[in-house]
């Protein structure tokens, strides 16, 4: 049934006459896989750019345009947008946006609606695009074909395997930013890989950028690591977590963030743990379960890979995080990041990274729950986890988390 | 020549220095930096430099401030707790915990049985500033406080979780005229218990405590306040010589081993001249020259009121009162309006003694042909100042400044009111005011902020305002609360903002909050033309000059901005005696000289709210009764009581538990908390078929949260979710041989909506409990996951839940259908309810307020009796869900995805074409979803002209708030009309 929508916000469709001159703006959430995302896009005729903004104006449209007491991404994702198009550097009777929806139970499968409310004074004309997996907001000349879908996978595993080997490498490269030069040079050529439809070659692939990073001349010194988890935006944007990677590799360690692939394995797993615990079988919990299955071989193989190379450290096997949350809650809290969350946290302590900085926005209503309220039963499993929560809000200042920071920082050292 | 060890403790508010010699300390100094932090370094270390001229020094920096000053000189820093860390260690090794309260940090060590640190988070700033702060509050110095604490005989429940709240519920207890020194003691035991769940969160504090700080060390009465909570003996609280210094101790002891040797000479030349990171965001000036200045001198002057004097005035004139939560004023008018009297002055806690010695000194200056034929007043304090005083009129605050702005400006369009608690702001249209918008008891950093803050740094608001004006660089400090903006501060000083760049920015700050959080408005134009502000923080040049900058355009500030309320009253006074020339009761000078009162703390008994009742005897022998919520309190007998829909339901669920089971299998108990207070019936029926007995926690009070206070996990997540904690240990306590408590992802499909979500903490809760109640096990406490929609799926998984009573699934479909059935019956029982209470409340004329929240809001721990003030105020009252099943779901614009969430929408969709109802939303503070629904609900209510109108509630036991927005929306009402 085609819901009626009120007088009071203007939906503008994204047409095909619009793709072929629209600029369509994309949020800073995951730079590395983002720009891959991008030029996949490419290939399909969408013009897409990557906003890296982040002056205090950003947080300052938020604030203007959204609820005060919504979480911390969807303010800064909006406020991003809006200060984009006021910024007078895009044309905007010819600029869309693209903005993720997962459809769950938390708010995040609101953004996009808050977004519409913000543009719908100043500019009604801006076009809102939906990526999602689910069927929400459909639009006809944004539409996610397997193909893309497909395409998009190879992405995450890609771009989750630059970012850890990013990480990896990084806190003891001998030449300075030798790491972000090897990075640039192999976003630049999955890029191509993209175009020329070479992409899908995995093994040689994982292979040759295993070498390349292998190869990166690092010093021979062990530095402590430090975990980062939590809701999926603030845990990955440096704009959200006031560049909380690269003040970890300024202090002296090294980051070790889960991949984005962890959290899509999670939300096609939940499809089918709600078959288990409620009995729904349809065409979409099948769906699920299939694209479970296919993705998680993806993840196998990157593992093996990675383990034959012998030089870095692989992601935690996913049915291994399953099994990790089974010990502690059920499988079906599944809001937000959900167990997965506890999941990682238990798998980075057992795995020795034993101190972990879990983000989350402030007042995230998911992580009460599988963050703040699980990090007892860790702490009394892994007596020398090491566990902070930290909050994220337009008001919290740096030097207030980043004291907090210092200080699991010092325990560590214990 | 000799090398010591030199520890430098920078914190938020002290700078701590401590030198030691083979292990010994030799040397110690604290003091207050009053925000110039380099300098007063320097003045230590050029203390420190006479003293031991010819030395050499190790050292090592630590505190909050420090950070930045060892990044910016290459000095090498302890972080604070691990400096404490360090010397505990060292002298005082038998410790068990560990307690230090700083200026603006709490932090707390666990020593024996796994160490453990642990640091405020964020939204928890009430230490040493917060008792600053209160103290300021009751206009005494903090040592004042102490002394005054350790008089009190009665202690009143004040929110501990952080400085706003806590501060939101002493304002009514003075305005009451509670005694200071009960208040003094419930204000270090708020520090105590906000400690003691805060920080410790489930770890016990016992053994060998040592207590560490600034604040600890010089107030007696928080010291005794903790020693007594905790229960501690002398031997086994420990407050060292050098509590305060003890962390720049610590780094001393530290300096040993990482610190950098040099002589003070280098180091004072260090700390004067490293250039701090360039961290800090800049704002232009508020004025680029001083013509820019003088011109909007020169146009704001044009607001000025005449003057008439008082001394040789002939004929009538009115008096209006406005006695504000921290500020009283007066002011006496002629009839054309001119200013006979004026005065603003802080209500030093004590607002009916303030204003009787105004009002005396009005009568010895007055001509005697100057007659007062009328008066009004407004404000926290209207109650008791009408009362004592016998003033004609009490009108709620917003009618009181469109009054006042509609005399400066008859076209007025919007007028925004920053007062020292509050900011209010209404939008006027056809001369009516359209909607009201105040802030959040979070976001009260308003005026009394910015004097707060004024005195920690040592100047006079005046001044300090003025120092704003023309600073070159006003700070970006973010627009949040208090605590926040406290942070935000620090960081700046850390990053070496001067004090004009402070201010300004903390004037700035006041506007964002303003704006973009009570005001909200998407575009300038939406304000309209013609704007007034008022309220004493408005005349602060700076802040009004901020506010002017963030609009674009130009407003009109009234000379009396800070007397608006009053001169409103004064003229509502006036209009009154012209249309019905009463006769003024107000008090006569005789009376008046002779007028005294006493104050008494009272409890009363009426009912389980148990309010905190202040008792004022008059020198007539009246008396005036607060701190009630309804006529109970106030002594008077109930008549033609309305009925409400709170209490209906809440009662008629509390009765299910006098429904017995015969030869019952075993126990089951459900906490009375969250999805129960909407699923009960369902439940309590699904499990009395099965042949247990049901058995439910007891009514909420305050000490059912005090009772789980304990194991609470995250101090952000919402009150009502915080309370189920206590519901457990209360059905332990009733001996249940077991929980039922599912967890519930789905809730109830009741159509038309996009998805039946429950929201992330009533779904899960149960996963939390079962994780940090160390009681609960998988014997004692069972929560299946259930989606009550698939019958199937629900009996399997109820049923193999209780597998070991051995019942079978036949059992539980049979018992499953009909649980459906006692639900669906109740929820007939609620409609027809609705029915009979519109129908009365029709025949009678009474408004209609539909409170909208959760189920779990008809708790009256949790509402705080909102619905009995909603009573007392003649309005009848129903619930969201009791006309849901009237109305179709409008058209929206959000994701309709949550079961409770998508029956607030249909409610205000019923209500908007409804003449004589109104809706008041509920919302717990930290409820997300809320911010979400609450704009949602407005758009719909605004589309079709109502208003609309969102109470927040939290721990927070006082309704003066509440009070001022209902009282408001009924006003606005019957302008309309």
């Amino acid at each position: 049934m085609e819901k009626s929508k009120s007088q009071r916000v203007n939906i503008t469709t994204f047409t095909e006459e619009m793709k072929k001159d629209y600029t369509i703006l994309v949020p800073d959430m995951l730079p590395i896989h983002f720009k891959l995302i991008i030029a996949i896009f490419k290939k399909y005729g969408y013009k897409m750019e990557l906003l890296q903004t982040n002056s205090r104006n950003v947080v300052d449209e938020g604030l203007k345009n959204v609820h005060n007491d919504t979480c911390y991404p969807a303010l800064l994702v909006i406020g991003q947008f809006m200060d984009a198009l006021k910024s007078g550097k895009y044309d905007v009777n010819k600029t869309a946006l693209l903005i993720s929806q997962t459809g769950g139970g938390c708010r995040a499968s609101n953004y996009l609606h808050l977004l519409r409310k913000a543009l719908s004074n100043e500019f009604p004309q801006v076009p809102v695009l939906s990526l999602n997996f689910s069927g929400l907001d459909k639009n006809p000349a944004f539409e996610i074909t397997p193909a893309i879908a497909l395409k998009l996978v190879y992405a995450v595993v890609y771009g989750d395997l630059l970012m850890s080997l990013y990480y990896q490498c990084k806190p003891y490269e001998k030449k300075k930013n030798a790491t972000d030069n090897l990075l640039a040079r192999w976003e630049h050529r999955l890029g191509k890989l993209f175009d020329d439809g070479r992409y899908t070659k995995t093994t040689s692939i994982y292979k040759a950028i295993l070498k390349d990073f292998g190869n990166l001349e690092r010093e021979q010194v062990k530095k402590p690591k430090v975990g980062i988890v939590g809701e999926i935006y603030v845990k990955y944007s440096p704009l959200a977590n006031n560049q909380l990677c690269d003040f970890l590799l300024a202090e002296g360690y090294e980051p070790n963030v889960p991949g984005l692939l962890d959290f899509v394995l999670y939300c096609a797993i939940n499809g089918a743990n709600d078959k288990a615990l409620y009995g729904e079988r349809n065409k979409t919990t099948f769906l699920y379960s299939i694209g479970y299955d296919v993705l998680y071989k993806f993840q196998k193989n990157l593992i093996k890979i990675i383990k034959e190379h012998g030089q870095f450290e692989p992601p935690h096997d996913f049915e291994h995080l399953r099994a990790a949350a089974d010990k502690y809650m059920s499988q079906g809290v599944k809001m937000g990041e959900g167990w997965l969350i506890t999941a990682e946290m238990v798998a980075l302590a057992e795995s020795g990274t034993k101190n972990i900085i879990c983000t989350q926005p402030f007042g995230c209503l998911p992580n009460h729950i599988v963050a703040k309220g699980m990090s007892r039963v860790i702490k009394e499993a892994y007596p020398d986890a090491n566990i902070t929560a930290i909050d994220y809000d337009p008001g919290a200042t740096r030097v207030n988390q980043e004291n907090r920071i210092k200080l699991m920082l010092a325990n560590a050292k214990l | 020549m000799s090398t010591y060890l030199l520890g430098i403790d920078v914190g938020s508010t002290t700078v701590k220095t401590v030198i030691c010699k083979d292990g010994k300390v030799i040397y110690n100094k604290y003091e207050r930096h009053f925000s110039k932090v380099r300098e007063t370094v320097c003045q230590q270390l050029k203390l420190i430099k006479e003293k031991y001229p010819d030395s050499s020094f190790k050292l090592a920096i630590t505190g909050s401030a420090g950070l930045g000053i060892a990044n910016a000189c290459k000095l090498p820093f302890v972080q604070e707790v691990f400096a404490a860390y360090t010397a505990v260690k060292a002298d005082y090794s038998d410790t068990d915990v560990v307690v230090e309260l700083g200026g603006e940090d709490a932090k707390i060590i666990f020593l024996t049985g796994g160490l453990e640190q642990r640091m405020n988070g964020s939204c928890a700033g009430g230490t040493g500033a917060f008792i600053d702060q209160m103290a300021t509050l009751l206009d005494v110095t903090p040592a004042e406080l102490s002394e005054l604490s350790l008089k009190s005989e009665k202690l009143y429940p004040i929110a501990s979780r952080c400085g706003v709240f806590a501060k939101s519920d002493i304002q009514p207890l003075l305005n009451q005229g509670a005694k200071k020194e009960d208040i003094a003691a419930s204000i270090f035991q708020a520090v105590v218990d906000q400690t003691v769940s805060g920080l410790a969160q489930g770890r016990k504090i016992e053994g060998k405590v040592l207590f560490l700080g600034g604040p600890l060390y010089f107030l007696k009465g928080l010291r005794m306040a903790f020693v007594s909570t905790l229960g501690l003996s002398d031997e086994n609280a420990i407050f060292p010589e050098l509590a305060p210094c003890f962390v720049a101790y610590g780094s001393a002891l530290q300096a040993e081993s990482i610190g950098s040797e040099m002589n003070i000479d280098k180091l004072v030349r260090l700390v004067e001249t490293a250039k701090s990171e360039d961290n800090i965001v800049t704002g232009k000036p508020l004025f680029e020259n001083k013509q820019e200045y003088s011109d909007f001198i020169a146009r704001h002057s044009k607001s000025d009121l005449k003057y008439e004097d008082i001394k040789t005035y002939e004929g009538d004139a009115f008096l209006g009162v406005d006695a504000g939560s921290t500020t009283t004023k007066l002011v006496l008018i002629t009839p054309d309006g001119k200013l006979l009297y004026q005065h603003y002055c802080s209500n030093k806690g004590q607002p009916l003694d303030v204003i009787k010695n105004k009002l005396l000194e009005i009568y010895s200056l007055a001509n005697p042909k100057l007659k007062i034929r009328a008066s009004a007043v407004t404000g926290y304090g209207e109650d008791m100042i009408k009362a004592g005083l016998g003033i004609d009129f009490g009108i709620v605050e917003t009618v009181a400044h469109y009054k006042a702005a509609s005399f400066f400006c008859p076209d007025v369009d919007f007028i925004i009111d920053i007062g020292g608690q509050d900011i209010k702001c209404f939008k006027i249209k056809n001369h009516a005011i359209d909607s009201i918008m105040l802030n959040e008891a979070c976001s009260s950093g308003c005026g009394s902020f910015i004097q707060t803050f004024a005195q920690a740094m040592g100047y006079s608001i005046a001044d300090f305002a003025r120092l704003g004006l023309f600073a070159k660089a006003p700070v970006e400090l973010g627009s949040r609360c208090t605590v926040f903006m406290n942070s935000s501060v620090k960081q700046a000083q850390k990053d070496g903002a001067s004090v004009e760049d402070i201010s300004a920015g903390l004037s700035s700050s006041i506007i964002k909050n303003a704006v973009y959080k009570v005001i909200r408005a998407k575009s300038i134009d939406e304000l309209g033309k013609n704007i007034v502000v008022q309220g004493g923080t408005f005349l602060n040049d700076a802040v009004l000059r901020s506010f002017e900058k963030e609009l674009g355009r130009n407003v009109i500030r009234p000379a009396i901005a800070g007397l608006m309320g009053a001169f409103g009253c004064a003229l509502y006074a006036m209009e009154q005696y012209n249309s019905r020339k009463i006769i003024s009761s107000l008090i006569k000078e005789q009376a008046l000289k002779e007028f005294s009162y006493t104050s008494t703390a009272a409890q009363c008994n009426g009912c389980t709210a148990h309010c905190n009742l202040t008792i004022l005897r008059f020198n007539d022998k009246r008396k005036f009764i607060s701190g009630n919520r309804c006529e109970k309190g106030a002594g008077l007998v109930v008549k033609d009581k309305t009925e409400n829909m709170i209490e209906f339901k809440y009662n008629s669920l509390v009765a299910l538990q006098e429904k017995h089971t015969p030869n019952p299998k075993a126990k089951v108990g459900f906490p009375l908390a969250l999805s129960f207070y909407d699923l009960l019936p369902f439940y309590h029926t699904l499990f009395s078929e099965l042949g247990f007995e049901v058995v439910l926690s007891e009514q909420s009070t305050r000490d059912t949260y005090y009772k789980g206070q304990q194991t609470i996990a995250s101090d952000t997540v919402c009150y009502p979710a915080k309370l189920c904690h206590g519901h457990i240990e209360s059905l332990f306590e009733k001996g249940v041989d077991f929980i039922f408590y599912p967890c519930m992802t789905y809730n109830i499909d009741e159509g038309e909506s996009d998805n039946h979500y429950n929201c992330p903490v009533v779904a899960y809760y149960p996963e939390l409990l079962k994780a940090n109640m160390d009681k609960l096990n998988n014997n004692n406490f069972i929560s299946p996951y259930i989606d009550l929609n698939k019958k199937k799926s629900s009996v399997r998984n109820i049923t193999k839940s209780l597998e070991k009573y051995n019942i079978s699934k036949k059992q539980v479909e049979k018992a499953f259908d009909k649980a459906f059935e006692s639900l669906n019956n109740w929820h007939i029982e609620i409609q027809n309810k609705a029915k009979e209470i519109i129908f009365k409340a029709r025949q009678k004329n009474q408004h209609i307020i539909v409170l909208a929240g959760r189920p779990y809001h008809i708790d009256p721990e949790i509402n705080h009796g909102i619905h009995k003030l909603l009573n007392s105020l003649g309005l009848a009252t129903i619930t969201e869900d009791s006309i849901t099943h009237l109305v179709h779901t409008p058209a929206l614009d959000v994701l309709n995805q949550w079961t409770y969430h998508s029956r607030l929408y249909k409610a205000a969709q019923y209500v908007a074409g409804q003449k004589d109802m109104q809706l008041v939303q509920l919302v717990s503070f930290g409820c997300g979803i809320d911010a979400v629904t609450s704009d949602e609900i407005r758009a719909i209510l605004e589309q079709k002209g109502k208003l609309y109108t969102q109470l927040k509630i939290d721990e927070i036991n006082n309704l003066g708030a509440a009070k001022i927005r209902l009282r408001s929306l009924i006003a606005a009402l019957e302008e309309k009309e």
